[in-house]
Protein backbone atom coordinates (compact mmCIF):
# COMPACT_ATOMS: atom_id res chain seq x y z
CA UNK A 1 0.00 0.00 0.00
CA UNK A 2 1.49 3.26 -0.52
CA UNK A 3 1.59 6.39 1.50
CA UNK A 4 -1.68 8.17 2.31
CA UNK A 5 -1.07 12.00 1.64
CA UNK A 6 -4.53 13.72 2.53
CA UNK A 7 -6.90 11.70 4.71
CA UNK A 8 -10.27 13.20 4.99
CA UNK A 9 -12.93 12.59 8.00
CA UNK A 10 -16.58 13.66 8.13
CA UNK A 11 -15.67 16.91 6.59
CA UNK A 12 -18.81 18.80 6.85
CA UNK A 13 -19.41 22.43 6.04
CA UNK A 14 -22.31 24.55 6.05
CA UNK A 15 -23.09 28.58 5.68
CA UNK A 16 -25.55 30.47 7.81
CA UNK A 17 -27.48 33.15 5.62
CA UNK A 18 -28.86 35.73 6.94
CA UNK A 19 -28.11 36.86 10.82
CA UNK A 20 -27.20 33.31 13.06
CA UNK A 21 -28.78 32.08 10.33
CA UNK A 22 -32.71 33.23 10.55
CA UNK A 23 -32.41 33.17 6.50
CA UNK A 24 -31.49 29.17 6.31
CA UNK A 25 -28.99 27.00 6.50
CA UNK A 26 -26.49 26.02 3.53
CA UNK A 27 -25.32 22.75 3.85
CA UNK A 28 -22.60 22.80 1.64
CA UNK A 29 -20.57 19.39 2.49
CA UNK A 30 -22.01 16.54 4.53
CA UNK A 31 -19.84 14.22 5.99
CA UNK A 32 -17.16 13.73 3.10
CA UNK A 33 -14.57 11.00 3.84
CA UNK A 34 -11.91 9.86 1.56
CA UNK A 35 -8.31 9.00 1.05
CA UNK A 36 -5.72 10.65 -1.11
CA UNK A 37 -2.80 8.11 -1.76
CA UNK A 38 0.69 8.67 -3.49
CA UNK A 39 0.21 8.14 -6.73
CA UNK A 40 -3.53 8.58 -7.31
CA UNK A 41 -5.17 11.01 -9.35
CA UNK A 42 -8.89 11.32 -7.57
CA UNK A 43 -11.61 12.60 -9.72
CA UNK A 44 -14.58 14.59 -7.45
CA UNK A 45 -17.22 14.46 -9.90
CA UNK A 46 -20.91 15.18 -9.61
CA UNK A 47 -24.07 17.93 -10.72
CA UNK A 48 -23.02 22.04 -10.32
CA UNK A 49 -23.50 23.08 -7.24
CA UNK A 50 -22.90 19.68 -5.77
CA UNK A 51 -20.10 20.95 -2.93
CA UNK A 52 -17.11 19.76 -4.66
CA UNK A 53 -15.40 23.33 -4.84
CA UNK A 54 -16.38 24.26 -1.54
CA UNK A 55 -14.88 20.96 -0.38
CA UNK A 56 -11.89 21.68 -1.61
CA UNK A 57 -11.77 25.29 -0.42
CA UNK A 58 -12.06 24.14 2.62
CA UNK A 59 -8.72 22.16 2.96
CA UNK A 60 -7.15 25.21 2.00
CA UNK A 61 -8.58 27.20 4.20
CA UNK A 62 -10.37 29.34 1.92
CA UNK A 63 -13.71 29.44 2.78
CA UNK A 64 -15.33 32.96 3.75
CA UNK A 65 -15.96 34.06 7.66
CA UNK A 66 -19.92 32.56 7.58
CA UNK A 67 -18.64 28.77 6.83
CA UNK A 68 -18.70 26.65 9.75
CA UNK A 69 -16.34 23.32 9.27
CA UNK A 70 -16.50 20.42 10.92
CA UNK A 71 -13.90 16.74 10.56
CA UNK A 72 -10.45 15.80 10.16
CA UNK A 73 -8.36 17.12 7.26
CA UNK A 74 -4.99 15.80 8.08
CA UNK A 75 -1.56 16.20 6.01
CA UNK A 76 1.69 15.00 6.83
CA UNK A 77 0.66 14.91 10.87
CA UNK A 78 -0.99 18.86 10.50
CA UNK A 79 -4.22 19.21 10.91
CA UNK A 80 -5.69 21.30 8.06
CA UNK A 81 -9.31 22.21 8.91
CA UNK A 82 -9.64 25.14 11.97
CA UNK A 83 -5.54 25.65 11.44
CA UNK A 84 -4.40 29.08 12.22
CA UNK A 85 -4.16 31.64 9.03
CA UNK A 86 -0.73 32.01 9.64
CA UNK A 87 0.18 27.85 9.32
CA UNK A 88 -2.23 28.20 6.04
CA UNK A 89 -0.39 30.55 4.68
CA UNK A 90 3.27 29.74 5.84
CA UNK A 91 3.29 26.03 5.17
CA UNK A 92 0.17 24.36 3.69
CA UNK A 93 -0.91 26.87 0.31
CA UNK A 94 1.41 26.33 -2.56
CA UNK A 95 3.95 24.25 -0.62
CA UNK A 96 1.93 21.27 0.59
CA UNK A 97 -1.12 22.05 -1.69
CA UNK A 98 -0.91 23.26 -4.69
CA UNK A 99 -4.05 25.26 -6.29
CA UNK A 100 -5.37 25.23 -9.87
CA UNK A 101 -8.16 27.53 -9.19
CA UNK A 102 -11.51 27.56 -11.22
CA UNK A 103 -11.44 30.31 -14.33
CA UNK A 104 -7.41 30.42 -14.37
CA UNK A 105 -7.54 33.05 -16.50
CA UNK A 106 -9.52 35.32 -13.92
CA UNK A 107 -6.47 34.44 -11.31
CA UNK A 108 -3.96 36.24 -12.66
CA UNK A 109 -2.82 39.65 -11.98
CA UNK A 110 -4.15 41.41 -15.84
CA UNK A 111 -1.33 44.08 -15.27
CA UNK A 112 1.87 41.84 -15.06
CA UNK A 113 2.95 39.25 -17.13
CA UNK A 114 2.74 35.90 -16.32
CA UNK A 115 6.77 35.90 -15.60
CA UNK A 116 6.57 38.12 -13.70
CA UNK A 117 3.98 36.37 -11.92
CA UNK A 118 5.81 33.17 -11.98
CA UNK A 119 9.01 34.51 -11.03
CA UNK A 120 7.28 36.71 -7.74
CA UNK A 121 5.56 33.12 -6.92
CA UNK A 122 9.32 31.02 -7.25
CA UNK A 123 10.79 33.61 -4.98
CA UNK A 124 7.90 33.44 -2.64
CA UNK A 125 7.63 29.77 -2.02
CA UNK A 126 11.46 28.29 -3.02
CA UNK A 127 14.16 30.24 -1.16
CA UNK A 128 16.60 27.65 -1.91
CA UNK A 129 16.53 28.19 -5.61
CA UNK A 130 18.63 30.67 -6.53
CA UNK A 131 18.10 31.63 -10.01
CA UNK A 132 14.59 32.02 -10.11
CA UNK A 133 14.04 33.21 -13.29
CA UNK A 134 15.72 29.90 -14.78
CA UNK A 135 13.62 28.18 -12.52
CA UNK A 136 10.34 29.80 -13.90
CA UNK A 137 11.11 28.95 -17.34
CA UNK A 138 11.87 24.83 -16.07
CA UNK A 139 8.46 24.90 -14.66
CA UNK A 140 6.85 26.47 -18.03
CA UNK A 141 8.59 23.68 -19.65
CA UNK A 142 7.27 20.73 -17.51
CA UNK A 143 3.85 21.87 -18.09
CA UNK A 144 4.27 22.07 -21.97
CA UNK A 145 5.11 25.68 -22.61
CA UNK A 146 7.16 27.59 -24.34
CA UNK A 147 9.07 29.44 -22.13
CA UNK A 148 8.56 32.32 -24.92
CA UNK A 149 5.03 32.32 -23.68
CA UNK A 150 6.32 33.73 -20.65
CA UNK A 151 6.54 37.54 -21.62
CA UNK A 152 2.99 37.49 -22.73
CA UNK A 153 -0.37 39.70 -20.11
CA UNK A 154 -3.16 37.70 -18.83
CA UNK A 155 -5.21 38.68 -21.75
CA UNK A 156 -2.98 37.60 -24.31
CA UNK A 157 -2.98 33.92 -23.26
CA UNK A 158 -5.73 31.80 -25.20
CA UNK A 159 -7.40 29.94 -22.45
CA UNK A 160 -5.51 26.42 -22.40
CA UNK A 161 -2.53 28.49 -22.19
CA UNK A 162 -3.42 30.51 -19.12
CA UNK A 163 -4.48 27.16 -18.06
CA UNK A 164 -1.24 26.16 -17.98
CA UNK A 165 0.44 28.97 -16.43
CA UNK A 166 -1.68 28.35 -13.73
CA UNK A 167 -0.60 25.09 -13.15
CA UNK A 168 3.04 26.08 -13.53
CA UNK A 169 2.40 28.25 -10.81
CA UNK A 170 0.83 25.74 -8.34
CA UNK A 171 4.02 23.53 -9.29
CA UNK A 172 6.42 26.23 -8.04
CA UNK A 173 6.35 25.24 -4.36
CA UNK A 174 6.47 21.66 -4.70
CA UNK A 175 3.57 20.54 -3.43
CA UNK A 176 2.31 16.83 -2.97
CA UNK A 177 -0.75 17.52 -3.60
CA UNK A 178 -2.15 19.26 -6.80
CA UNK A 179 -5.75 20.13 -6.34
CA UNK A 180 -6.90 20.96 -9.51
CA UNK A 181 -10.67 22.99 -9.99
CA UNK A 182 -12.50 22.19 -12.97
CA UNK A 183 -9.37 22.48 -14.94
CA UNK A 184 -11.15 21.43 -17.88
CA UNK A 185 -14.06 24.01 -19.01
CA UNK A 186 -14.16 25.54 -21.86
CA UNK A 187 -10.94 24.09 -23.23
CA UNK A 188 -11.73 22.07 -26.41
CA UNK A 189 -11.25 18.34 -26.53
CA UNK A 190 -7.57 18.13 -27.62
CA UNK A 191 -6.58 20.89 -24.94
CA UNK A 192 -8.46 18.96 -22.46
CA UNK A 193 -6.66 15.87 -23.15
CA UNK A 194 -3.24 17.93 -22.76
CA UNK A 195 -4.19 19.29 -19.56
CA UNK A 196 -5.51 16.17 -18.11
CA UNK A 197 -2.34 13.91 -18.63
CA UNK A 198 -0.27 16.62 -17.38
CA UNK A 199 -2.11 16.40 -14.78
CA UNK A 200 -1.48 12.51 -14.70
CA UNK A 201 1.70 12.69 -14.77
CA UNK A 202 2.54 14.93 -12.02
CA UNK A 203 1.28 12.35 -9.72
CA UNK A 204 4.52 10.50 -9.39
CA UNK A 205 5.61 8.36 -6.87
CA UNK A 206 5.53 10.68 -3.62
CA UNK A 207 2.23 12.90 -5.23
CA UNK A 208 -0.82 12.79 -5.77
CA UNK A 209 -3.56 15.05 -7.89
CA UNK A 210 -7.49 15.21 -6.70
CA UNK A 211 -8.83 16.73 -9.52
CA UNK A 212 -12.42 18.32 -8.87
CA UNK A 213 -14.33 17.87 -12.37
CA UNK A 214 -17.89 17.46 -14.17
CA UNK A 215 -16.18 16.26 -16.83
CA UNK A 216 -16.30 12.65 -16.98
CA UNK A 217 -15.01 12.11 -20.29
CA UNK A 218 -11.88 13.62 -18.43
CA UNK A 219 -12.09 11.50 -15.52
CA UNK A 220 -12.33 8.40 -16.96
CA UNK A 221 -9.01 9.32 -19.16
CA UNK A 222 -6.79 9.91 -16.33
CA UNK A 223 -7.91 9.46 -12.86
CA UNK A 224 -7.18 6.28 -10.62
CA UNK A 225 -9.91 7.11 -8.55
CA UNK A 226 -12.86 8.44 -8.53
CA UNK A 227 -15.17 10.10 -5.64
CA UNK A 228 -18.88 10.85 -6.91
CA UNK A 229 -20.46 13.67 -5.19
CA UNK A 230 -24.36 14.36 -4.95
CA UNK A 231 -26.00 17.23 -3.06
CA UNK A 232 -23.45 17.64 -0.72
CA UNK A 233 -22.47 14.09 -0.12
CA UNK A 234 -19.79 11.53 -1.36
CA UNK A 235 -22.47 8.50 -3.04
CA UNK A 236 -19.68 6.58 -4.27
CA UNK A 237 -15.79 5.56 -3.96
CA UNK A 238 -13.60 3.67 -5.64
CA UNK A 239 -11.05 3.01 -8.41
CA UNK A 240 -11.67 4.75 -11.24
CA UNK A 241 -11.87 1.57 -13.53
CA UNK A 242 -14.41 -0.25 -11.29
CA UNK A 243 -16.64 2.56 -10.50
CA UNK A 244 -17.55 4.15 -14.37
CA UNK A 245 -17.38 0.73 -15.81
CA UNK A 246 -20.10 -0.62 -13.42
CA UNK A 247 -21.58 2.20 -11.29
CA UNK A 248 -23.33 0.67 -8.08
CA UNK A 249 -25.09 4.08 -6.96
CA UNK A 250 -28.25 4.98 -9.36
CA UNK A 251 -26.82 8.56 -9.63
CA UNK A 252 -22.78 7.33 -10.96
CA UNK A 253 -25.13 5.32 -13.63
CA UNK A 254 -27.31 8.50 -14.44
CA UNK A 255 -24.24 10.83 -14.72
CA UNK A 256 -22.86 8.26 -17.24
CA UNK A 257 -26.02 7.85 -18.92
CA UNK A 258 -25.89 11.66 -19.56
CA UNK A 259 -22.71 11.45 -21.61
CA UNK A 260 -22.95 11.91 -25.25
CA UNK A 261 -20.94 8.77 -25.87
CA UNK A 262 -23.76 6.92 -23.21
CA UNK A 263 -27.45 7.38 -23.05
CA UNK A 264 -27.11 11.08 -23.92
CA UNK A 265 -30.12 10.98 -21.54
CA UNK A 266 -30.47 13.88 -19.03
CA UNK A 267 -30.85 13.32 -15.40
CA UNK A 268 -34.49 14.22 -14.67
CA UNK A 269 -35.46 16.82 -11.95
CA UNK A 270 -32.85 19.14 -10.58
CA UNK A 271 -30.68 18.06 -7.65
CA UNK A 272 -32.24 19.28 -4.22
CA UNK A 273 -31.46 22.58 -2.46
CA UNK A 274 -28.85 22.37 -0.15
CA UNK A 275 -30.92 24.52 2.30
CA UNK A 276 -33.23 22.15 2.59
CA UNK A 277 -31.45 18.19 2.12
CA UNK A 278 -33.34 15.38 3.72
CA UNK A 279 -31.62 13.14 6.31
CA UNK A 280 -31.31 10.53 4.14
CA UNK A 281 -30.85 9.79 0.89
CA UNK A 282 -31.13 12.56 -1.45
CA UNK A 283 -31.32 10.90 -4.49
CA UNK A 284 -34.83 9.03 -3.94
CA UNK A 285 -36.42 11.29 -5.85
CA UNK A 286 -34.88 11.23 -8.91
CA UNK A 287 -34.27 7.61 -8.38
CA UNK A 288 -37.34 6.11 -9.82
CA UNK A 289 -36.17 7.05 -13.45
CA UNK A 290 -32.99 4.50 -12.54
CA UNK A 291 -34.29 0.96 -13.15
CA UNK A 292 -31.83 -1.73 -12.42
CA UNK A 293 -30.48 -1.28 -9.47
CA UNK A 294 -30.28 -2.73 -5.75
CA UNK A 295 -33.33 -0.63 -3.51
CA UNK A 296 -32.23 1.83 -1.76
CA UNK A 297 -31.39 1.33 1.98
CA UNK A 298 -32.19 5.77 2.56
CA UNK A 299 -28.48 5.66 4.48
CA UNK A 300 -26.59 8.91 3.55
CA UNK A 301 -22.94 7.59 4.79
CA UNK A 302 -20.96 5.58 2.48
CA UNK A 303 -20.60 2.01 3.85
CA UNK A 304 -17.21 -0.41 2.39
CA UNK A 305 -17.15 -3.11 0.47
CA UNK A 306 -14.03 -4.57 -0.58
CA UNK A 307 -11.90 -1.86 -1.73
CA UNK A 308 -15.16 0.57 -2.89
CA UNK A 309 -17.56 2.54 -0.78
CA UNK A 310 -21.39 3.20 -1.88
CA UNK A 311 -24.37 4.82 -0.22
CA UNK A 312 -27.75 3.27 0.29
CA UNK A 313 -27.48 0.68 -2.46
CA UNK A 314 -25.32 -2.04 -1.27
CA UNK A 315 -24.60 -4.67 -4.11
CA UNK A 316 -26.01 -7.81 -3.32
CA UNK A 317 -23.08 -10.13 -4.13
CA UNK A 318 -20.02 -8.48 -2.05
CA UNK A 319 -20.45 -8.77 1.99
CA UNK A 320 -20.25 -5.33 3.67
CA UNK A 321 -17.00 -4.36 5.50
CA UNK A 322 -17.71 -1.80 7.60
CA UNK A 323 -18.87 1.72 7.71
CA UNK A 324 -16.49 4.15 6.11
CA UNK A 325 -16.86 7.26 9.31
CA UNK B 1 -32.56 28.05 -45.87
CA UNK B 2 -29.61 30.26 -44.31
CA UNK B 3 -26.49 30.02 -46.65
CA UNK B 4 -23.46 31.83 -46.06
CA UNK B 5 -21.86 31.93 -49.13
CA UNK B 6 -17.71 33.04 -49.66
CA UNK B 7 -17.63 34.98 -46.41
CA UNK B 8 -14.95 36.72 -45.52
CA UNK B 9 -14.31 38.95 -42.26
CA UNK B 10 -11.97 39.32 -39.37
CA UNK B 11 -11.36 42.09 -36.85
CA UNK B 12 -8.44 43.72 -37.79
CA UNK B 13 -7.63 45.02 -41.02
CA UNK B 14 -5.85 42.91 -43.51
CA UNK B 15 -6.30 40.00 -41.21
CA UNK B 16 -9.54 37.54 -42.51
CA UNK B 17 -10.53 35.26 -39.40
CA UNK B 18 -12.81 33.43 -42.27
CA UNK B 19 -11.22 33.39 -45.61
CA UNK B 20 -13.82 32.50 -48.34
CA UNK B 21 -16.29 30.37 -45.80
CA UNK B 22 -19.46 28.58 -47.10
CA UNK B 23 -22.41 26.68 -45.13
CA UNK B 24 -25.73 26.02 -45.80
CA UNK B 25 -28.42 25.69 -43.48
CA UNK B 26 -31.91 24.37 -44.07
CA UNK B 27 -35.13 24.32 -42.04
CA UNK B 28 -35.43 21.17 -39.88
CA UNK B 29 -31.95 20.60 -40.39
CA UNK B 30 -29.06 20.34 -37.69
CA UNK B 31 -25.73 21.32 -39.13
CA UNK B 32 -22.65 20.85 -36.98
CA UNK B 33 -19.82 23.08 -36.40
CA UNK B 34 -16.10 21.85 -35.35
CA UNK B 35 -12.69 22.96 -35.13
CA UNK B 36 -10.08 24.40 -32.44
CA UNK B 37 -10.10 26.61 -30.48
CA UNK B 38 -9.86 30.46 -32.53
CA UNK B 39 -10.50 28.49 -35.85
CA UNK B 40 -13.56 31.57 -36.38
CA UNK B 41 -16.45 29.09 -35.19
CA UNK B 42 -17.93 31.92 -33.15
CA UNK B 43 -16.98 34.53 -35.96
CA UNK B 44 -19.44 32.27 -38.38
CA UNK B 45 -22.33 32.57 -35.65
CA UNK B 46 -21.98 36.35 -35.34
CA UNK B 47 -22.13 36.60 -38.98
CA UNK B 48 -24.84 34.35 -38.98
CA UNK B 49 -27.25 36.03 -36.28
CA UNK B 50 -26.43 39.09 -38.45
CA UNK B 51 -24.17 40.73 -35.88
CA UNK B 52 -21.38 40.90 -37.68
CA UNK B 53 -20.93 42.00 -41.33
CA UNK B 54 -18.88 40.24 -43.44
CA UNK B 55 -16.12 42.00 -45.67
CA UNK B 56 -16.85 39.94 -48.47
CA UNK B 57 -19.02 37.06 -49.39
CA UNK B 58 -23.23 36.99 -49.22
CA UNK B 59 -25.40 35.91 -46.30
CA UNK B 60 -28.96 34.60 -47.56
CA UNK B 61 -32.23 33.85 -45.40
CA UNK B 62 -35.50 32.44 -47.14
CA UNK B 63 -34.00 33.43 -50.30
CA UNK B 64 -33.31 36.91 -49.34
CA UNK B 65 -29.71 38.79 -49.59
CA UNK B 66 -28.77 40.63 -46.25
CA UNK B 67 -27.88 44.14 -46.51
CA UNK B 68 -28.37 45.35 -43.13
CA UNK B 69 -26.15 43.64 -40.07
CA UNK B 70 -26.79 44.49 -36.16
CA UNK B 71 -29.03 47.78 -35.67
CA UNK B 72 -29.42 47.82 -39.68
CA UNK B 73 -30.80 44.74 -39.39
CA UNK B 74 -34.58 44.61 -40.31
CA UNK B 75 -36.28 43.29 -37.14
CA UNK B 76 -38.16 40.62 -39.05
CA UNK B 77 -35.02 39.02 -39.84
CA UNK B 78 -33.07 39.62 -36.95
CA UNK B 79 -35.52 37.84 -35.26
CA UNK B 80 -35.76 34.89 -37.44
CA UNK B 81 -32.16 33.66 -36.09
CA UNK B 82 -32.14 33.17 -32.37
CA UNK B 83 -29.22 32.74 -30.65
CA UNK B 84 -27.21 31.14 -27.62
CA UNK B 85 -24.66 31.91 -26.58
CA UNK B 86 -20.98 30.58 -24.62
CA UNK B 87 -21.43 32.09 -20.60
CA UNK B 88 -25.06 32.80 -19.83
CA UNK B 89 -23.74 34.55 -16.91
CA UNK B 90 -22.29 37.27 -19.91
CA UNK B 91 -25.72 37.14 -21.49
CA UNK B 92 -28.65 38.16 -19.02
CA UNK B 93 -29.10 41.29 -16.96
CA UNK B 94 -28.20 40.48 -13.75
CA UNK B 95 -30.99 42.54 -12.63
CA UNK B 96 -33.57 40.50 -14.09
CA UNK B 97 -34.98 37.72 -12.69
CA UNK B 98 -35.36 34.61 -15.37
CA UNK B 99 -39.08 35.16 -15.85
CA UNK B 100 -38.06 38.93 -17.10
CA UNK B 101 -35.02 37.27 -19.09
CA UNK B 102 -37.13 35.13 -20.72
CA UNK B 103 -40.09 37.89 -21.52
CA UNK B 104 -37.68 39.95 -22.96
CA UNK B 105 -38.43 39.36 -26.22
CA UNK B 106 -41.80 38.52 -26.16
CA UNK B 107 -42.41 42.16 -24.82
CA UNK B 108 -39.76 44.03 -27.15
CA UNK B 109 -42.18 42.86 -30.09
CA UNK B 110 -45.74 42.85 -28.69
CA UNK B 111 -46.58 39.80 -27.74
CA UNK B 112 -47.83 39.10 -24.34
CA UNK B 113 -45.37 38.18 -21.69
CA UNK B 114 -48.13 34.98 -20.70
CA UNK B 115 -46.13 33.29 -22.98
CA UNK B 116 -42.92 32.70 -20.41
CA UNK B 117 -44.66 29.65 -18.68
CA UNK B 118 -45.01 27.30 -22.16
CA UNK B 119 -41.51 28.79 -22.90
CA UNK B 120 -40.04 27.68 -19.51
CA UNK B 121 -42.04 24.39 -19.30
CA UNK B 122 -40.46 23.05 -22.39
CA UNK B 123 -37.16 24.30 -21.35
CA UNK B 124 -37.59 22.16 -17.99
CA UNK B 125 -37.59 25.77 -15.97
CA UNK B 126 -40.30 25.30 -12.97
CA UNK B 127 -42.63 27.62 -11.36
CA UNK B 128 -40.48 28.83 -8.16
CA UNK B 129 -37.12 28.87 -10.31
CA UNK B 130 -38.63 31.69 -12.72
CA UNK B 131 -38.82 34.35 -9.99
CA UNK B 132 -34.41 33.84 -9.37
CA UNK B 133 -32.41 36.08 -10.29
CA UNK B 134 -29.04 34.76 -11.98
CA UNK B 135 -26.33 34.40 -9.43
CA UNK B 136 -28.69 32.36 -7.72
CA UNK B 137 -29.33 29.94 -9.92
CA UNK B 138 -26.68 27.35 -11.67
CA UNK B 139 -25.11 27.83 -14.94
CA UNK B 140 -27.08 25.17 -16.11
CA UNK B 141 -30.34 26.59 -14.72
CA UNK B 142 -29.34 29.78 -16.28
CA UNK B 143 -28.71 28.77 -19.78
CA UNK B 144 -31.76 26.79 -19.83
CA UNK B 145 -33.54 30.39 -19.80
CA UNK B 146 -31.41 31.67 -22.34
CA UNK B 147 -32.28 28.31 -24.45
CA UNK B 148 -36.24 29.79 -24.04
CA UNK B 149 -35.07 33.24 -24.41
CA UNK B 150 -33.66 32.06 -27.74
CA UNK B 151 -37.01 30.23 -28.45
CA UNK B 152 -39.16 32.71 -27.78
CA UNK B 153 -39.76 34.54 -31.01
CA UNK B 154 -40.32 30.59 -32.67
CA UNK B 155 -37.11 31.18 -34.76
CA UNK B 156 -36.54 29.97 -38.10
CA UNK B 157 -33.15 29.35 -37.12
CA UNK B 158 -31.24 29.02 -34.19
CA UNK B 159 -27.28 29.00 -33.68
CA UNK B 160 -26.07 27.58 -30.80
CA UNK B 161 -22.42 29.08 -29.55
CA UNK B 162 -20.80 26.15 -27.96
CA UNK B 163 -24.38 26.49 -25.50
CA UNK B 164 -22.79 23.48 -23.43
CA UNK B 165 -19.15 24.17 -22.61
CA UNK B 166 -19.94 25.37 -19.41
CA UNK B 167 -22.11 23.19 -17.99
CA UNK B 168 -22.35 19.57 -16.87
CA UNK B 169 -23.25 16.43 -18.72
CA UNK B 170 -26.78 15.87 -17.35
CA UNK B 171 -27.73 19.98 -18.54
CA UNK B 172 -26.11 19.07 -21.59
CA UNK B 173 -28.15 16.00 -22.41
CA UNK B 174 -31.26 18.10 -21.52
CA UNK B 175 -30.53 21.66 -23.34
CA UNK B 176 -29.96 19.18 -26.68
CA UNK B 177 -33.24 17.37 -26.45
CA UNK B 178 -35.11 20.86 -25.77
CA UNK B 179 -33.00 22.02 -29.18
CA UNK B 180 -33.71 18.74 -30.95
CA UNK B 181 -37.23 18.50 -30.57
CA UNK B 182 -37.25 22.09 -31.65
CA UNK B 183 -35.70 21.08 -34.81
CA UNK B 184 -37.73 18.56 -35.68
CA UNK B 185 -41.16 19.76 -34.10
CA UNK B 186 -40.75 23.57 -35.29
CA UNK B 187 -38.50 22.45 -38.46
CA UNK B 188 -36.24 24.84 -37.13
CA UNK B 189 -32.60 25.04 -38.49
CA UNK B 190 -29.92 24.37 -36.40
CA UNK B 191 -26.27 25.51 -36.18
CA UNK B 192 -24.94 23.35 -33.44
CA UNK B 193 -20.99 24.67 -32.63
CA UNK B 194 -19.21 22.45 -30.36
CA UNK B 195 -15.43 21.79 -30.15
CA UNK B 196 -16.68 18.07 -28.60
CA UNK B 197 -16.53 15.72 -31.25
CA UNK B 198 -18.56 13.25 -29.06
CA UNK B 199 -21.42 15.58 -28.66
CA UNK B 200 -21.88 16.39 -32.31
CA UNK B 201 -21.85 12.84 -33.39
CA UNK B 202 -24.70 11.55 -31.48
CA UNK B 203 -26.58 15.63 -31.98
CA UNK B 204 -26.00 16.77 -35.63
CA UNK B 205 -27.00 15.50 -39.04
CA UNK B 206 -24.17 16.07 -40.65
CA UNK B 207 -20.70 18.12 -39.18
CA UNK B 208 -19.24 20.38 -40.92
CA UNK B 209 -15.37 21.06 -39.96
CA UNK B 210 -13.37 24.78 -40.28
CA UNK B 211 -9.55 25.40 -39.59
Amino acid sequence: MTEVLLDVHALSVRFQLGRRGRRGVVRAVSAAGFELRAGAVLALVGESGCGKSVLAAALLGLLPANAEVRGRATMDGLELLGAQEKTLAERVRGRMIGLVPQSAASHLTPVRTARAQLVETVRALRQDVADAPAFADDLATRVGLDPATLRLYPHQLSGGTAQRVALSLALAGDPRVLLADEPTVGLDRPLVEHVVDTLADLSTQDKAVLMITHDLAAARRVATHVAVMYASRLVEFGPAGAVLADPWHPYTGALLDALPDGRFRPIPGDPPELTALPDGCAFCQRCPAMPGYPPCTGEATMRRFGDRFVAAHPPAAIPEYGPLC
Amino acid sequence: MLSAEGIVVGYRKGVPVLDGVDLHITPGETVGLAGPSGCGKSTLAKVLCLLLRPWKGRLRMDGEVITGFRHDAPAALRTRVGVVFQQPRLAVDPRLTLREIVAEPLLANGFPASGVIGLANRVGLTGELLERRPHEVSDGQLQRACLARALALRPRYLVCDEMTAMVDASSTAGLVRVVREQASDLETGVLAISHDDALLDVWADRVERLG
